[in-house]
């Protein structure tokens, strides 16, 4: 049974339909990856699969239960943890706080999971008690995506972890992805930079105007000279 | 996202069907004041009608600046208190032991005294073009300022003084009751300009608490200012620019100024009507749909806030001296914000805020449903205490009448609740046409 | 030196007094806005439904007070709290979270409020009557009088008991929200909500718990804000505009959304208020022989009269607004 699994997934916003009809599945041990052009529903199905949007027709499951229209902090107890593009951290807030807020619905957990993130990314330990809005972008990610991991998720759902970031914090982020996904948490996410994400995907997705164009393993869609002619830009 | 659904039926909703909703309003309208001209003879219910058609403008100031605008103004009573004390103050008769003496020149002076600081001050405030670093500018301005502010308000409450032991108070200017209302209206416009130039571009929950605040104010300075109001003493009668009651008795004299609040209503109506339908209103309503995309367009939101606020205003300005005229009484204290901004708010959101027919109504039967409920109240009330008397032994309080009219605050309170909630948009909704 | 005396009560005592009262009323308006983003017009009628249960509790149980040493009202004060938490999230419950589900602007929920603090004004005033009444029922104001040990000083300082247990209430409210909003699961979780609602509901942080939390503290302290005041001075139940204006005003100043800023726009407020309405012509007394006479002879040198008290606050918002809309401490929201 696939970890997670989208069935022809219609919804959108005000009753305007931007998903006509996804379908996706991840298996429990990794790396799904939607890309595409500007407009395809990408953030959309990411937010829709959150509980974040209704969906209209359709549904998603997770192991086979279905989770469509369930609010947020539901899907957090199911095991699913979210880590939106912008405004990822809570500013005001410490870095250890950010943390701790992760692990909000699992509170004893707290102190083994506040050590295993700092050990996973050793600069949030040095800046644990400054205010998350003072840090730079990639620091932020990095708060972002522990503060996810606090609550021990089964699946993470990341969208554009990388938008906004120097190549260098780009490549620190996409091995951490890997990392995370060798410990054993399925991942979702959306990306800008399709090539390389597609080079640590286990399963691509290729959107346009709200359906799935291509869908194949990551390497797959690298080789196919039509994805690369028309989404990877040559 | 229901919110942006409902929008779209409003769009599709076709202008030229036969207006049943209306018709049976105004039909139910007119019955009740017949029922009332029935119940409590002419005289009293004429009052009624100008008192609810005084209300009526004061509600469409409020319905431009809430349902076009969606601007909320919880400070009306201190709009409509401006425009009362103008009406007073034009047209009480002149005060000769005031103007007979030499108090007009003091007064006078230290008004003159009042604005060269103001420029003394505006002066300091521009000393750093002479060379003058800024703090130090600040400090010699905040500095000159507060010693003049003490200096000039010594000095006024010396003559003020003066003003009420030797001739009681100014007095007024023995003119038409019509040209305190067209003041009253300037003077309400330029204090919601001032209001509204600071607090527009602002969140707009600031705008309700400083208009709360400005009302409160004009208040305590009309209640306060003795030599200028005769404060709690009262000033009375006001004299109506049609003839008065001596004249033509009650019921005609009070029809006759009916007839001219009548027509001010119209006029105000027409207006209204042209304007909204003009390209200035559809901007007004561009605004207040779409902030976002409406700046996008280049239109300059702040300043067309601000006049649609000011208009507002000018009405409540105008309807409260129209109102404060026809009960020949000024009295500061009887500016309650239950009676002057609460219950012209439940009339607009009760009526349909934007849309100016259903706020004439909303003013009308609101109206008429609270002045039939005092007598109502009390009735209630002594009920209440009868049966507690019989069944508990309790003690019924002494002041039955002020405790009856709580119960009419928190009725208002919970009609305000309750259309939030379940008519958001009124019982005669605005007709938002499509013009894309 | 009398003088000097006379400042401090007058100014120094007063002005903590009443800088006191609008921090702790301050607090509960910035925390509901940072947490509902709606400005609480039933604020104020909260703090006075807080002092009539004192009241009603105090004439209930008067006796409570003598066998544990302090006066009956602050005694019965936990028990009100309760009572006006409760009506704060019955309140919430029953008007202002249907009108949320609807997704309504923030302005609409300020129309909500204000329909909800005109029920309760009724409903106060319909069983308290409008006049003032004493939250000491058959007690006795304690006033402590130091004299000061400098020649030639008759004047004493006068502080009362009230005002002891208002600074001493005061300071425990200040560090218990303070432990409260960085050291406790729900205070943190009430502060990332603040920060950043979607991430927040996002974390599995559950809102209406938030928001019920938020309720119930914003009550309390309504209800010790309502009952300090009550009981320094006595309990009016139409106060309500009157203490809007100012705890509006300091919680602006202090930057919306900022408890610790709300606490230091509340002594701004209560400081002004005071200073503002403080006859300076008293302080220039000892010096009279060496001034210029027109200056000696002023009799009156307050800057307004006490019945134009309002006008302070709402000068000082006005001024907050136009040269630091973000208020002092930087707001969360404009």
């Amino acid at each position: 049974m696939p970890l997670l699994e989208a069935r022809d997934v219609h919804g959108g916003y005000g009753g305007m339909n931007i998903l006509n009809g996804v379908n996706m599945a991840i298996e429990a041990d990794e790396i799904g990856v939607i890309v595409g052009p500007n407009g395809a529903g990408k953030s959309t199905m990411l937010k829709a699969v959150f509980g974040l949007l209704t969906v209209s027709q359709g549904e998603i499951l997770l192991r086979g239960e279905p989770i469509h229209n369930l609010p947020p902090n539901k899907l957090v107890q199911k095991g699913m943890g979210f880590i939106p593009q912008e405004k990822n951290v809570f500013p005001s807030l410490s870095v250890k706080e950010n943390l701790e807020m992760g692990a909000f619905l699992k509170p004893q957990n707290t102190r083994r999971m506040l050590k295993q993130v700092y050990d996973f990314f050793p600069p949030l330990y040095d800046k644990r008690h400054q205010p998350a809005g003072e840090l730079s972008g990639g620091q932020r990610q990095m708060v972002a995506m522990g503060r996810a991991l606090m609550a021990e998720p089964e699946l993470l759902l990341l969208d554009e972890p990388t938008a906004g970031l120097s190549p260098l914090y780009m490549n620190e982020i996409f091995e951490r992805v890997k990392e995370i996904n060798a410990a054993g948490v399925g991942i979702l996410m959306v990306e800008q930079n399709a090539k390389q994400a597609l080079a640590i995907a286990d399963k691509g997705f290729v959107l346009a105007a709200g359906q799935n164009r291509f869908t194949d393993t990551g390497a797959a869609l690298l080789a196919d000279p039509e994805v690369a002619r028309s989404f990877l830009g040559g | 996202m229901s919110t942006q659904d409902k929008r779209r039926e409003d769009l599709v909703d076709t202008p030229s069907r036969f207006p049943v909703r209306e018709v049976v309003l105004f039909a139910a309208l007119l019955v009740a004041i017949l029922g009332v001209y029935a119940m409590m003879g002419t005289a009293y219910s004429t009052r009624m009608l100008v008192e609810a058609a005084c209300y009526a403008i004061l509600a469409l100031g409020l319905t431009i600046q809430w349902g076009y605008a969606g601007q909320f103004n919880a400070g009306v009573m201190g709009f409509v208190a401006l425009g009362g004390f103008c009406a007073m103050f034009f047209s009480v008769p002149v005060n000769d032991a005031f103007w007979g003496s030499e108090l007009p020149g003091e007064l006078g002076r230290v008004l003159l005294y009042g604005v060269a600081a103001v420029l003394v001050v505006i002066g300091a405030t521009r000393l750093d073009r002479l060379g003058v670093p800024k703090r130090l500018r600040t400090l010699i301005a905040v500095v000159l300022a507060v010693v003049l502010y003490l200096v000039v308000i010594s000095l006024m409450r010396e003559v003020t003084g003066e003003i009420q032991s030797r001739a009681g108070f100014v007095g007024g200017l023995g003119l038409p009751a019509w040209t305190g209302w067209i003041v009253g209206g300037a003077l309400a416009g330029a204090v919601g300009y001032f209001i509204g130039h600071i607090c527009l571009g602002l969140r707009s929950d600031y705008l309700a608490i400083a208009t709360l605040g400005i009302a409160e104010i004009i208040k305590a300075f009309l209640k306060n200012s003795d030599w200028l109001t005769r404060g709690t003493a009262t000033v009375s009668p006001l004299p109506w620019p049609t003839p008065g009651p001596a004249e033509l008795g009650f019921t005609l004299a009070r029809a006759l100024y009916l007839s001219i609040t009548a027509v001010m209503i119209a006029v105000i109506f027409f207006l209204l009507h042209r304007a909204y339908h003009a390209p200035w209103g559809r901007m007004i309503r561009a605004i207040r749909d779409n902030e976002t995309s409406a700046a996008a367009m280049g239109k300059d939101i702040n300043r067309r806030r601000l006049e649609i606020f000011v208009l507002g205003c000018i009405l409540m300005g105008i309807g409260g001296g129209a109102l404060t005229t026809f009960n020949s009484l000024f009295d500061p204290q009887g500016y309650l914000p239950l009676n002057h901004t609460f219950l012209v708010l439940v009339m607009v959101i009760l009526g349909g805020p934007g849309n100016n027919l259903g706020t004439i109504f909303g003013a009308v039967a609101v109206y008429i449903i609270w002045i039939m409920s005092e007598p109502l109240a009390l009735f209630l009330m002594q009920l209440a205490v009868s049966i507690g008397e019989g069944a508990f032994g309790w003690d019924a309080p002494a002041n039955m009448d002020s405790r009856a009219l709580q119960a009419r605050v928190f009725v208002i309170g919970l009609l305000i609740t309750l259309v939030l909630r379940f008519a958001p948009k009124g019982l005669l909704p605005e007709k938002v046409k499509h013009h894309g | 030196m009398n003088e000097l005396v006379f400042f401090i009560n007058n100014v120094v005592i007063a002005g903590s007094v009443t800088g006191s009262i609008y921090a702790i009323g301050a607090v509960g308006v910035t925390l509901v806005f940072s947490i509902m983003r709606f400005a609480h017009f039933a604020h104020a009628d909260m703090m006075t439904f807080g002092a009539f249960m004192v009241l009603l509790l105090t004439a209930a149980f008067p006796g409570v007070g003598a066998a544990v040493g302090l006066p009956t009202a602050i005694v019965m004060l936990p028990l009100a709290m309760v009572l006006t938490a409760l009506l704060a999230v019955g309140i919430d419950k029953a008007f202002y979270k249907p009108l949320r589900a609807h997704g309504v602007k923030p302005i609409v929920m300020v129309i909500g409020s204000l329909g909800v603090t005109l029920m309760l004004q009724g409903l106060i005033r319909l069983f308290a009557g409008t006049s003032g009444q004493s939250l000491y029922i058959g007690e006795r104001k304690e006033i402590f009088r130091l004299a000061l040990p400098f020649e030639g000083v008759r004047a004493p300082i006068v502080i009362t008991e009230p005002q002891i247990i208002l600074f001493v209430l005061t300071f425990a409210c200040v560090v218990g929200l303070h432990l409260f909003l960085n050291r406790s699961r729900l205070g943190k979780a009430m502060r990332a909500m603040s920060d950043n609602p979607d991430l927040a509901r996002a974390s599995g942080i559950n809102t209406n718990t938030i928001v019920a939390v938020t309720w119930v503290i914003a009550g309390g302290l309504a209800a010790i804000a309502g009952t300090l005041l009550s009981l320094d001075v006595t309990f009016k139940p139409d106060l309500s505009f009157f203490l809007l204006l100012p705890i509006f005003a300091a919680a602006i100043v202090g930057g919306v959304g900022h408890p610790y800023g709300a606490i230091a726009g509340g002594f701004v407020v209560g400081f002004a208020e005071t200073l503002a309405v403080f006859n300076w012509a008293v302080l220039l007394r000892p010096f009279r022989d060496s001034l210029p006479e027109w200056l000696a002879q002023a009799g009156n040198l307050a800057f307004v009269g006490t019945e134009y008290k309002i006008v302070v606050p709402f000068f000082i918002l006005v001024a907050i607004l136009v040269w630091r809309p973000t208020g002092l401490f930087k707001g969360k929201v404009i």
